[in-house]
């Protein structure tokens, strides 16, 4: 009997390893494990063997159904890694085809600029303050030390649109208006941005709107040397860490002194190129220290208060930094030009 | 500002090139904005001396001259030019010579004849046309005769100069003349200014025989000076200062006008000189014009004039107009031999005024405008009289008639060093401060650090000790001042809640797929009106000097811009697009503008074509009234006012009337959505637009209460779904109210996920499917809770609607 085990073991372990899939294999399983299988037989035929066979033979039996289980397992295991392979090799995927889109806009380049320039004066402990568009001719230009008839006011034409009511032609405006809210007590620390208007003719350099942002501190001793501190960071952060600044005297009628900031030229680092126009230097803004009329008509004692004060272009800097070179782009809104400004 | 190098180098000793000098001229305050050498790459240019010139024995229009090029060297050149004529003396391009535009003149036959060289034109020589003198505008230039053959005709011609253009900033008139660059220049060069010379030897007879000079009002006129030259022999002005007006951009006319130029130029004083033969009398009144006098300007226009303007006049009739421009009857001619030459203050409100009614600016009237140095008047005066005997023999008669203040007394200006120091974060010296005022020119007075600065009448500009302060910063130099940081405390910055607010509905639209435009506040009258919601007492409000009719009007809605933007890409074949803009509008409820108008935010949107689209797998969706609407769900619950948002169909102007909703908040109009009016997307060539237009500053400004954590559901919710039957006309929303509402606590989710409106259902009627989702977050729910709640809300819908389930 224990030859025909034997064999039986070797006939169903052949028969195991030529299984082809699942059902093959539960099919030996069935015909050599089975209530009616051969083993089961064999088993059943014990009784004609003597007392001292009987455990040898029925141990020996056990063994062969174990070693058979076992090798079916094995093969069961194997069997089924080939399958789950087969059926993922059917679902390979075309990787290279394209995705499906996610509808996304994004900001407009000025909105970008100013965004990142609000963040940066945002991150220096400066608020943002808003005012009016349409402005009266008291805020726009008197209480800036720009009384009527003043020769400087020729340096803005104006969308005047009653007498005393205008277009603002600067956000300075705004600080006016919010110096006088703070009814002479320091500290002031605003920048305002938003869109301004000129009477001018749009063609590739100027625009009758554009956006301005401007900044003002005013505390007790400000001085002019901390107004270049806070525009060197600002220059860094917005250009390039390894950004110069000059600054050169010049006039603004709200401030005294004056002065105008450039950067050092970060296409050509100062060797001089086209963007510089040979020079070296970037003109980027304007800036200086609040005239003394100004602190005054605003409420603030001049003798112990003093401040600054400076403006920008956004479209200039947007222009500068993404190398535009007609200011029209920015209100024309072609698709093709607001899609090119994603988020870096 | 035109500044020649070589002019300004009689006044201050310059030691360094035009490039250097430009680059410490506009680190000290004033931009040069270029410097252009009048030599535009020329080289080889000699002077010639024509010693023969004959008719081209081939060609009508040309000259076979023979010209002496010096060293005895005689070149045959053919000419066209007109007016060559033998005798003259002539620039002559040699062969091997190269002119502007790098133009290499080489040997040639000209019809049959050699021709070494050219005889160039000023124009040739890269002289613009409208600075040459009018007689040699279509030919050949002729130089003084004292011109040496052989030598370079560039030294003769002033064409090594270089030229700095100034950008001068208003505060600093004082540097329209070349004498005030002079000051400039000599304190950033710690230099001395050397003044022109103003001496001339008077003739025995006396001004004031000739001429009497009065003045109606001085404050319009504080200063009037008349001198008298006689015998004065009109014709060109001297090649050198024909050069340096050239240089300065002004064309040369004749001695006597090119006189009054120069020292215009030199000193900023205009000045101007009469006919005294031709003025019609002895006498100068100076008076208000009368309103609607008339005038013939010297540029033979006939002009009315005003009451506000200036005139002066021979007692009268009026021969100029102050400032502006002299009267053709008493205009210097080429017969003219006694000049009366005027130098004069006016007041610049009055020159501006004529100025600008008549259209007139000249070099003149800008610096009256401007403001002139009230005390360099009579030294101006004295300048051209000497220049008038000197270069066009005329006899000064002796002494100047006047009325008015020749000079005004000076002022003095505090400046406090330490609070100087303060100012700009230095620590510049007492003895510094002086050297920077020396250098400057400024006199003074100091005592423990207090300066007491007589200010020089040509700098009007400084009047406060912050001008000093600035004078005195930017000669020490901006590069010096340290770079600090402020001292004040450190405060958080930050955006306010608005701001915040602002951003994230910017952020949500652009994650929602709609691109940012920036579009123009200003549009037309028609335009401005369109979309309008504020009711009917608005007034439009136009700009009162548009550059356009097309951006004459400020908006009150978003959208006709937006619709421009759609328009302008379909132009350009992009037929897909989604865009928003967050802008001002401009409210006025004022028939007359008298106080500001209403600002506010607002944000809309335009969509057409395809919103969403992924070709391969057939998914392409257009955009629809829902595709709008659930944009603007999804904002609202951003913005915590989900739940406090309806929408309600309604008219618009210009908009469809069944496919439009007003949006709502607590009940108040805040905007609208909808499909454009199909007439008006056809006006506008555009396919199926949805737009829409939200007043962002009621969103942001809304007050919302603080968010609080809601318990996370740990019991099991319970799902019963409902299909409706109600009148077709029915909108959805109130079904959600009134299920809302019956369901009470326990309900907690609604969601309409079927709508049926087809043949099988009875006429009228239609059919909606909602699944509602009860739950307790604090315990299980008995099926008993759920049937309630459930039947209360179906009893409700019968009761409001009559609805029945479908069956
Ligand atoms: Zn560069």
């Amino acid at each position: 009997m224990k030859d025909r085990l034997e064999a039986l073991k070797v006939e169903a372990i052949g028969k195991i390893n030529e299984s082809q899939d699942l059902k093959d294999l539960q099919a030996v399983k069935v015909a050599y494990l089975g209530k009616k299988g051969p083993i089961t037989e064999v088993l059943k035929g014990m009784g004609k063997l003597s007392a001292e066979e009987r455990p040898v033979i029925g141990a020996y039996a056990n063994e062969v159904r174990d070693s058979i289980q076992q090798e079916l397992d094995n093969k069961q295991v194997e069997l089924e890694n080939a399958a789950i392979s087969e059926k993922l090799a059917k679902e390979t995927l075309d990787v290279s085809l394209p995705g499906r889109p996610v509808k996304k806009g994004n900001s407009h380049p000025l909105t970008a600029v100013v965004t990142e320039i609000e963040d940066l004066f945002l991150s220096m402990g400066f608020t943002i303050a808003e005012g009016p568009e349409v402005e009266t001719d008291y805020y726009n230009f008197e209480a800036l030390n720009l009384p009527k008839g003043h020769p400087a006011r020729d340096m803005q034409d104006s969308f005047f649109i009653t007498e005393d009511i205008l277009l603002r032609t600067q956000t300075s405006p705004v600080q006016a208006r919010t110096m006088e809210k703070h009814e002479g007590q320091g500290p002031v620390k605003i920048i305002s941005p938003g869109k301004v208007y000129r009477r001018d003719n749009d063609d590739a350099t100027h625009s009758h709107q554009f956006m301005q942002i401007e900044g003002l501190v005013v505390d007790q001793n400000v001085r002019l040397s901390d107004l270049k501190g806070v525009l060197e960071t600002f220059a860094k952060k917005m250009f390039g860490e390894d950004r110069k600044i000059r600054l050169r005297p010049s006039f603004f009628p709200f401030t005294e002194p004056s002065v105008e900031m450039d950067i050092s030229c970060f296409k050509c680092s100062g060797k001089g190129c086209s963007i510089c126009k040979q020079t070296g230097w970037i003109e980027i803004l304007g800036a200086g220290m609040v005239h003394p009329n100004v602190l005054e008509m605003a409420g603030f004692d001049s003798k112990k208060y003093t401040g600054f004060a400076f403006g920008m272009g956004p479209e200039r800097i947007a222009m500068l930094k993404y190398g535009i070179d007609d200011i029209r782009h920015f209100y024309a809104n072609d698709i093709r030009f607001l899609k090119q400004f994603k988020k870096a | 500002m035109l500044i020649s190098y070589n002019w300004l180098k009689e006044y201050v000793n310059i030691e360094i090139s035009p490039s250097e000098l430009a680059d410490k001229i506009t680190k000290s305050g004033i931009e040069v904005e270029m410097v252009e050498s009048l030599n535009k790459g020329i080289s080889g240019v000699v002077v010639g001396y024509v010693q023969e010139c004959i008719q081209h024995p081939n060609a009508d229009k040309l000259r076979v001259c023979k010209v002496d090029i010096g060293q005895g060297e005689v070149s045959q050149i053919v000419c066209g030019a007109p007016n060559v004529a033998q005798g003259q003396k002539v620039a002559v391009a040699v062969p091997g010579a190269v002119l502007p535009g790098n133009f290499k003149i080489k040997k040639a036959k000209l019809r049959g004849e050699e021709s070494h060289g050219m005889i160039c034109s000023l124009q040739e020589l890269g002289v613009d046309t409208k600075l040459v003198l009018k007689e040699y505008a279509t030919g050949i230039f002729v130089m003084p005769s004292d011109a040496e053959p052989g030598s370079d005709a560039l030294e003769y011609l002033n064409l090594n100069d270089h030229v700095l253009e100034l950008g001068l900033t208003p505060n600093r008139a004082d540097c329209l003349n070349v004498l005030g660059v002079a000051y400039e220049v000599a304190a950033i060069l710690e230099q001395d200014v050397k003044l022109p010379d103003t001496s001339y030897t008077a003739s025995e007879e006396k001004a004031e025989d000739f001429i009497s000079v009065n003045i109606e009002s001085l404050e319009d006129n504080p200063y009037y000076g008349a001198m008298i030259i006689r015998d004065v022999k009109i014709g060109p002005s001297p090649l050198w200062m024909q050069n340096r007006l050239m240089a300065s951009g002004i064309r040369p006319i004749n001695n006597i006008v090119d006189i009054t130029n120069y020292v215009l130029l030199e000193y900023g004083q205009p000045l101007h000189a009469f006919d005294y033969n031709r003025l019609g009398s002895k006498e100068i009144v100076v008076r208000r014009a009368a309103e609607g006098e008339h005038i013939q300007t010297l540029d033979d226009q006939d002009r009315t004039l005003k009451d506000t303007h200036l005139v002066i006049t021979n007692g009268k009739e009026p021969i100029a107009v102050a400032g502006v421009m002299g009267g053709a009857t008493s205009e210097v001619q080429p017969d003219t031999t006694n000049v009366l030459l005027e130098a004069a203050y006016f007041a610049s409100g009055r020159v501006r005024a004529a100025s600008k009614d008549l259209g007139l600016r000249s070099e003149a009237s800008s610096r009256y405008e401007k403001g002139i140095d009230r005390n360099r008047v009579y030294a101006a005066a004295k300048r051209a009289a000497a220049l008038m005997a000197e270069i066009a023999g005329g006899r000064v008669a002796e002494g100047i008639v006047e009325a008015g203040k020749r000079e005004v007394n000076t002022y003095t200006v505090n400046m406090d060093v330490s609070r100087m120091n303060g100012l700009l974060g230095t620590s510049i010296t007492s003895e510094q401060t002086a050297a920077i005022f020396d250098r400057l020119g400024f006199s003074y007075k100091e005592s423990d650090g207090i300066f007491e600065v007589v200010v020089p009448s040509r700098r009007p500009d400084i009047t406060i000790e912050a001008d000093l302060i600035e004078e005195a910063g930017r000669i020490y130099g901006y590069d010096r001042i340290p770079t600090t940081y402020l001292l004040s405390e450190a405060r958080p910055g930050g955006l306010t809640e608005s701001q915040a607010k602002r951003r994230g509905i910017r952020n949500y639209l652009e994650g929602a797929g709609l691109y940012q435009a920036v579009t123009y506040a200003l549009t037309t009258p028609e335009k401005s009106t369109h979309f309008s919601y504020n009711g009917d007492a608005v007034y439009p409000i136009s700009v009162a000097h548009p550059m356009s009719e097309e951006r004459s009007t400020l908006r009150m809605s978003l959208l006709p811009q937006l619709l421009e933007v759609l328009q302008y890409n379909r132009n350009r074949s992009m037929e897909d697009l989604a865009v928003y803009e967050m802008g001002s509008v401009f409210i006025n409820r004022q028939e007359v503008l008298n106080d500001l108008p209403e600002e506010y935010v607002f944000v809309s949107g335009a969509v057409t074509g395809v919103f969403n689209e992924h070709l391969w797998q057939g998914e392409r969706k257009t955009v629809d009234f829902f595709v709008l609407k659930g944009i603007l769900e999804g904002l609202m619950s951003e913005l915590n006012l989900s739940e406090r948002i309806t929408y309600e169909s309604g008219a618009i102007e210009n908009m469809h009337p069944g496919r439009t909703a007003i949006v709502k908040l607590d009940g108040i109009p805040v905007g609208f959505v909808g499909q454009l009016h199909p007439a008006l997307q056809k006006d506008l060539d555009l396919k199926d637009s949805y737009v829409f237009e939200l007043n962002a500053t009621s969103l942001v400004e809304a007050e919302t209460e603080q968010m609080v954590y809601q318990a996370l559901p740990r019991y099991p919710s319970i799902t019963r779904d409902i299909a409706l039957v109600v009148d077709q006309e029915l909108p959805a929303g109130d079904l959600f109210t009134v299920i809302q509402a019956a369901g009470g606590e326990l309900l907690k989710e609604v969601n309409l996920f079927d709508l049926y409106e087809g043949e099988k259902m009875e006429e009228g009627k239609k059919s909606l499917a909602f699944s509602l989702k009860y739950f307790d977050p604090e315990r299980t729910l008995t099926d008993e809770e759920v049937v309630t709640a459930h039947n209360r809300v179906l009893k409700s819908l019968e009761e409001h609607f009559g609805a029945q389930l479908r069956k």
